[in-house]
């Protein structure tokens, strides 16, 4: 299996150098025929597992709990002003 | 050539809870920027969110009025896309296995009853709000929204027009404001509409491609941004072109839909299955319960007023548009009102003094019982429908009620033959050129005659006498 690096680094807002590139899709390519080995195994009979602890229905009560205060919340932002994380400029 | 519009309708419902979909944080509106957040909805590592469970009964509530199959078997996804707007990478959503699938409303278009179905409901949180006027070269972001509840309610391809969309609006709308689910307010983001629409030529079975158009904010807009969409698809098949299956931005100030092409390259959403939420089994006690508490629903609501109170159907429509105003009128006619009268004049002055405020029937300072009352009063005959407005229009202003009102003013109706007869002779011994034209045919002058004597007499005579002698005076 293969993966394209470009399309994988665009999805995660990462620019790559092309030395970069090389290097994680060489490291990327190796984890992914790793775990390719799972294909060896017939899973045909086997329904897909989502969760691997057999609980269901967990739930709480519409009842507020504690939010941050806004300094907490914003204390570990790279960027903030008083009242607002802040980030480049989004353009549609 | 001529084409049919086929569009479906991706609408995201905000639920009423007070905490969000999977914290306790307060889910409400306008609070000051990043004051309602915590680990868990903003997304740090080690923290495990756990689902309301107040808006799980919410989405099965809606399913049930939706008429859908509620899921034994459902559980959460996350779908993974990077945006300054999702802390986490990733929104909490369901894909396989939602809540509610397989059911349809019904929608009222020329007068002929059209299925819509729904294809499917799933829960999801909400993202956070960016931010961009005064933020210059930069755009701020206010996370209070990550994680509040919505309902995603997808329709089937089954709508055929601009008008029909409309209708499709409005209905969900009004049963989910009947759930007390959703408060429907577009322009507060609490009810919002995405758009998938393509056209084909009429007689064609297969699809067209379609184009995804975003951004419909308002109700106003819900028509004008399909029918733009549709002259342009229609317009570029017809010089030759293709159409692309891409998103679009409506814009209201241009009137125009538009590529958005920064999205394109993000359809890659890699759902898995969420390992912090376990899957959800309903109990189908739950289901019955939650069965059993649902309203009288619109629908049914309308075909009883129809049935019950004998209402035209489009009294009945108006009337069971909002829970509120049906309840109001209910209430009315219980306290003693005749039904159509009550309509009317819930319709008509009601309606006119509530808007002229921008308020809701909750916020009418006049109660049911006392429009049944003045309603009584015009049936005695003590006072005329004329004289009614006036009251009406002082007991809506002052609290109240209509005979104290007709008492304080004198506005009791004149019933007394001589007092009539009276102000009859004195208004046609003033108008002789009038009462020549009348009796030469000109019988449109009774009117002029009636408007006469009513005014001498300050609106206040029995109009069915007044008219009866005037007749019988002139001829």
């Amino acid at each position: 299996m293969n993966i394209s690096i470009d399309h994988l680094a665009r999805l995660a807002r990462l620019s790559l150098s092309d030395d970069e590139k090389k290097l994680f899709e060489n490291q990327i390519n190796s984890i992914l025929s790793y775990v390719d080995k799972l294909n060896e195994l017939d899973t045909s009979n086997v329904e897909p597992t989502s969760h691997v602890i057999s609980l269901s229905n967990v739930v709480r009560d519409d009842l507020p709990g504690t939010s941050l205060g806004r300094e907490e919340a914003l204390m570990n932002a790279p960027d903030r002003t008083d009242k607002f994380y802040r980030v480049p400029k989004i353009i549609e | 050539m001529k084409y049919e519009a086929v569009i479906g309708l991706e609408v995201h419902a905000q639920m009423l809870t007070d905490t969000k979909i999977f914290c306790g944080c307060s889910t409400k509106f306008g609070s000051e920027p990043n004051t309602q957040t915590c680990q868990i909805c903003i997304g740090m590592p080690g923290v495990l969110p756990v689902l309301n469970k107040k808006a799980l009964e919410f989405a099965i509530r809606t399913g049930l009025a939706m008429n859908c199959r509620i899921s034994a078997y459902s559980r959460f996804a996350r779908k993974n896309y990077f945006y300054p707007d999702l802390p986490k990478g990733y929104q909490i959503s369901q894909y396989e296995n939602p809540i509610c699938e397989h059911g349809y409303i019904e929608i009222v278009v020329d007068e002929e009853i059209k299925k819509i179905g729904i294809t499917r409901i799933h829960m999801e949180e909400d993202a956070g709000k960016n931010i961009q006027e005064g933020a210059g070269n930069y755009s701020f972001v206010d996370l209070n929204r990550t994680g509040v509840p919505l309902m995603e309610i997808v329709s089937e391809p089954d709508i055929r027009s601009p008008k029909e969309a409309a209708e499709y609006m409005k209905k969900l709308r009004t049963i989910l404001r009947y759930l007390g689910v959703c408060d429907g307010n577009m322009e507060q983001g609490s009810l919002r509409c995405d758009a998938n629409v393509s056209i084909r030529p009429i007689g064609q079975k297969e699809y067209g491609t379609r184009a995804e158009v975003k951004n419909i904010n308002s109700f106003k807009f819900v028509e004008k941004a399909l029918e733009y969409e549709i002259k342009r698809q229609i317009r570029v098949i017809e010089e030759g072109g293709k159409i692309i299956q891409e998103t679009r931005l409506w814009d209201s100030n241009k009137g125009i839909t538009e590529s958005m092409r920064s999205k394109e390259e993000a359809h890659d959403y890699r759902y898995f299955p969420d390992p912090d939420l376990v899957p959800i089994t309903v109990e189908q006690k739950w289901i019955d319960e939650i069965r059993a508490s649902l309203p009288e629903l619109p629908d049914v609501k309308r075909g009883r007023f129809v049935s019950e109170f004998g209402l035209p159907e489009y009294d009945a429509d108006l009337l069971t548009s909002e829970k509120a105003v049906a309840e109001w009128f209910e209430e009315t006619v219980r306290s003693g009102g005749q039904p159509k009268a009550v309509s009317n004049w819930m319709m008509g002055d009601l309606m006119r003094l509530l808007n002229e405020e921008n308020k809701t029937i909750e916020e009418c300072p006049l109660k049911p019982s006392q429009l049944a009352d003045m309603l009584k009063l015009i049936d005695k005959g003590t006072i005329s429908g004329k004289i009614a407005k006036t009251v009406f229009d002082e007991m809506y202003k002052t609290g109240k009620d209509a005979e104290a009102i007709v008492k304080e003013k004198g506005l009791i109706q004149v019933s007394d033959e001589g007092a009539i007869e009276k102000a009859i002779d004195d208004v046609i011994a003033k108008s002789p050129k009038e009462v020549e034209r009348f009796k030469a045919g000109d019988e449109k002058l009774l009117g002029f005659f009636v408007g006469q004597v009513m005014k001498a007499m300050k609106g206040k005579a029995n109009p069915r006498m007044l008219n009866e002698i005037l007749k019988k005076k002139l001829t």
